[in-house]
């Protein structure tokens, strides 16, 4: 028996019983499907803030969801209380989407096959508070360290283990235990009147050992005052249509919002998405391959089943430039006859699943990273992202450039301030000329949100150079 | 279905009474001081698409928080667990966090002086957001999206139209004395038409209405038909050149100009000097007909509250004066870190120190319609929605997508889309040349139309 099945049958008294009664309960006014999410998810973070620690906060949070459907059709109740009359209340809250006669689930649950992605030896959140706190500290000493023009340090860390059960009216019954840590610094840096920021940040569905061996307050505490530091000098981006290269890593946010979110099953189904009806059409150059892969071990975008309880999976969006594949969960591919890519997320158990991504990154090519930057005349290359949005229905995304240079002759050169980079979902990649051999994922910093859900979320990409892209400076 | 507030009947405990006793037993575990918020909330929600209902959501949910200080350490700790035990390790634990964390001589609760409540009815709460019977509600959705799809026959498919109830309580006592508690309600109601040119691009835009009451919320139809025409008018949107134009952004739009002003007078952000008004108090930092409020005591208003998340009263605090930096943003701690005094914008989380919010915090409108604005322009862009993230508080670089629409010789010509208005918020901010007399709220921050000169529009 997992650890998970001793929380929820032991610590709230729920029976195998119990759960097929709820799903009747759910399914008694018909309907094609039910399910309940169960979730238990502890958290716990600290903070250092001018060189003192000047919060730190735990809780609790847990509940079930009940969701019913009928068609197209999805109603939804959850409940903060575990106790058996509110679950079943919940049930029939959902049950009111249908109307007909009363449904059985299927009798008896049959465990889904999982993935292990999560090998910890030491649980973040079992490690004593003074560890933690220790962390941070080490993050204000070295990003003050680093250069005497550094004048703020921010440095968080934040863990938390989300234990799930996922039983459905088919007989799926899944459990999970996912940890999640993370640690960030923000660091100021001012010389006369001019101030910049930094920022740095990362981890996974790791343990403490994480960030004492593999990467250390120190290398995000560097990698924040490097930024805030080469800001300082940073002059007007240019304006207008451009060569672009992207660095290895976070810039891949440019797939999460140029193709990504255009992929999900849901908005395909309803037409609503610039790509709806282009499977099998090219929506990228031949030297563009892309995958949605929720199975890489330890990484922050990472499940070992999906919030429906179906496993993750290695998914192809995109094979040489042509579109292979949308992102899906149960209600879409029963909808669509597609296969259910184990894409079906949501921030709690407040919330309705839908597709979301998981690990959204594309294969390493050929080219050289010092190739593909002497190859450009005069254009931007840009290293590090903030946030990106993107415009479902009419294709058009952005994303935020934090650390950007300009290149001029192939050479980099000067540093650029934040602008933000335009582009059309349906052919920004048709216009990638040049694909590194450096693919890198990002260090475990991505939250995604979309009607109002935020998960976590890693991107990924090689080197690339974009023939053109708009950016968006002030410069002319 | 059930109604809402049924979920929670059947758990009735005195909230007020809960969070002093959670208070009173902090101080006896050792506490020096302790603040409990206790949180209890309904939400009901439908989704109509092409006619049929998409989603139904109906459910309840409440959650307790604790600060706990010792001395002049503090922490605090959250749960969702309202049994015996969870009451007890929720104080257990903000009690042993906080001989974890560091002396601050800045940290504590504010002055017992300080404390209090606005008196009297703010209009904040209508048990009517509820009396709906179950199939209007799905009726107003529908209502509205009909409304939009039957506006023009080019518009065929859609994001659906929403209805969404939601009931709040909040309760917040602490070691000084204070119990305080309120409740708010809101309705609203939404429409999100998508419209496809003969070559096959689509366009999606939204219109929504909010009320405390349902008597006051707009009718479904006019939301519907607003959201269509916001639809239509971006059919056939193009990119331009990259040029240099004044640039006039409708309400909404600049409304996200009053979330960037919110943020950078803040005042964490101001004592950490993370943002570009630090140190400006005083000065001239807009143009001369740019006045900012932030009052949390108008009557009915989205970001009113009878006290902040600490108990001290709201108040209406004059932020920029005719262009002049006035006030920050302030609660308690940073307050006294600046040497000032607490504004009574403490926002309170569930978890971690208080931050700062807002109240009604808006641009004060002009004498000038839209109409009259945008006719004075000889080329220009009038902005209608942005994209993305890009402002840097600390520097006031901002560069942000967007579309809208061409101005040529004062009219609205034709849609734009894929392009950047960028600038720096330091001259945008003394660059406002125009300011409306559209100023309505639809949510707590708000701004009127307003005409900025000299940012720079980056298309082909």
């Amino acid at each position: 028996m997992t650890q998970n099945q001793s929380l929820f049958f032991h610590k709230f008294g729920i029976t195998p019983n119990d759960l097929q009664s709820y799903l009747g309960e759910a399914l008694s006014a018909g309907g094609d499907y039910a399910d309940l999410y169960f979730e238990y998810l502890t958290s716990t973070a600290i903070s250092v803030d001018e060189s003192i620690v000047k919060s730190a906060s735990q809780g609790i949070s847990a509940g079930c969801g009940v969701r019913v459907l009928a068609g197209e059709r999805t109603g939804y109740a959850y409940t903060d209380d575990l106790a058996p009359e509110k679950i079943r209340r919940a049930a029939r809250t959902a049950a009111l989407i249908a109307r007909g006669p009363a449904k059985s689930p299927v009798q008896g649950f049959k465990e889904s096959s999982s993935h292990q992605l999560y090998p910890i030896t030491s649980p973040s959140a079992d490690a004593d508070i003074t560890a933690k706190l220790d962390l941070v500290m080490r993050a204000d000493r070295s990003a003050r360290a680093y250069d005497s023009r550094i004048v703020q340090v921010r440095g968080s860390y934040a863990d938390q283990v989300r234990q799930i059960l996922v039983i459905g009216s088919d007989g799926t019954f899944a459990t999970d235990v996912q940890p999640l840590a993370r640690f960030s610094v923000f660091t100021i840096a001012k010389s006369g009147q001019s101030s910049t920021r930094g920022s740095a940040g990362g981890g996974g569905r790791v343990g403490i050992d994480y960030f004492l061996t593999d990467k250390t307050p120190e290398h995000f505490a560097h990698e924040a005052a490097r930024q805030s530091i080469i800001q300082l000098d940073a002059r007007e981006a240019p304006a207008g249509e451009m060569e672009v290269v992207l660095g290895p890593g976070w810039p891949g946010i440019l797939l999460h919002e140029a193709i990504g979110h255009g992929l999900e099953a849901d908005f395909n189904r309803k037409g609503t998405s610039a790509f709806a009806g282009m499977l099998g059409k090219r929506v990228a150059s031949d030297k563009c391959t892309v995958v949605d892969n929720g199975t890489l071990p330890s990484r922050r975008g990472s499940i070992n089943v999906d919030d429906e309880g179906s496993p993750t999976q290695n998914t192809v969006l995109i094979e040489k430039g042509i579109l292979k594949g949308y992102l899906s969960d149960k209600l879409s591919s029963k909808l669509m006859g597609m296969p259910d890519t184990g894409n079906g997320r949501r921030e709690s158990y407040e919330h309705i699943p839908m597709p979301r991504m998981t690990n959204t990154y594309m294969l390493a090519g050929q080219d050289s990273p010092e190739d593909i930057i002497r190859s450009v005349k005069r254009g931007v290359y840009a290293v590090n992202f903030g946030g990106g949005q993107v415009d479902i229905t009419n294709g058009k995304f952005v994303f935020s450039t934090s650390e950007a240079y300009m290149i001029e002759d192939g050479v980099v050169t000067a540093p650029l301030k934040n602008c933000t980079l335009i582009g059309n979902g349906p052919d920004a990649l048709t216009k990638v000329s040049m694909v590194g051999n450096d693919l890198q994922l990002d260090e475990g910093v991505g939250t995604c949100g979309k009607d109002g859900q935020s998960v976590p979320v890693g991107v990924g990409i090689p080197t690339l150079k974009l023939d053109s892209m708009t950016v968006g400076g002030t410069a002319r | 279905m059930a109604a809402n507030t049924e979920i929670l009947s059947g758990v009735e405990v005195d909230l007020r009474e809960l969070a002093a006793s959670v208070v009173s037993r902090a101080m006896k575990a050792g506490a020096t001081a302790a603040e409990a918020v206790v949180r209890e909330g309904t939400e009901f929600s439908t989704v109509v698409r092409l006619g049929e209902v998409e989603t139904l959501k109906e459910s309840g949910s409440r959650a307790m928080g604790l600060r706990a200080f010792l001395g002049q350490r503090t922490a605090s700790t959250y749960t969702s667990d309202f049994t015996e035990d969870g009451i007890e390790q929720l104080i257990k634990g903000a009690l042993e966090l906080a001989h974890v964390t560091s002396e601050d001589p800045y940290a504590g609760l504010p002055e017992a002086s300080l404390l209090g409540a606005l008196p009297g009815d703010l209009q904040l709460y209508y048990d009517d957001v509820y009396s709906l019977p179950p199939e209007e509600r799905i009726d107003y959705a529908r209502r509205a999206e009909r409304a939009a799809l039957d506006a023009d026959p080019r518009l065929k498919n859609s994001d659906g139209g929403s209805f969404d109830a939601a009931t709040g309580r909040k309760v917040l006592a602490n070691s000084l004395g204070f119990v305080g508690d309120y409740r708010r309600s809101y309705c609203s109601v939404s429409a999100a038409p998508i419209v496809q040119a003969e070559n096959g691009t689509m366009q999606r835009d939204y219109w929504f209405a909010l009320a405390r009451t349902i008597t006051k919320l707009d009718s479904p139809e006019s939301v519907g038909r607003e959201a269509a025409r916001r639809t239509l008018r971006r059919l056939g949107a193009r990119k331009i050149a990259s040029t240099q134009v004044p640039v006039i952004l409708d309400p909404l739009v600049a409304g996200s100009i009053l979330d960037n002003i919110f943020d950078a007078v803040n005042g964490d952000a101001i004592y950490r000097q993370s943002s570009f008004l630090a140190g400006k108090l005083g000065e001239k930092i807009a143009a001369s007909n740019v006045t900012v409020v932030d009052d949390g005591t108008i009557p009915g208003g989205f970001g009113t509250e009878p006290f902040d998340g600490e108990g001290v009263p709201t108040r209406r605090t004059m932020v920029i004066e005719s262009g002049v930096l006035k006030s920050y943003l302030l609660n308690t701690y940073t307050a006294k870190k600046l040497g000032l005094k607490t504004t009574g914008s403490a926002s309170r989380g569930l978890a971690g120190n208080p931050g700062i919010g807002a109240g009604n915090f808006f641009l004060q409108k002009g004498a000038r319609t839209p109409q009259q604005i945008i006719g004075d322009v000889k080329q220009g862009l009038y902005v209608t929605q942005f994209l993305g993230f890009g402002v840097n508080m600390v520097t006031g670089d901002f560069s942000r997508g967007a579309s809208g629409l061409w101005i040529e010789n004062g009219e609205l010509t034709f849609p734009v889309e894929e392009i950047t208005v960028a600038g720096n918020l330091k001259e945008m901010l003394n660059n406002i040349s125009e300011i409306g007399n559209d100023l309505a709220f639809r949510g707590s921050l708000a701004a009127p139309t307003l005409r900025i000169d000299g940012m720079t529009i980056a298309g082909e």
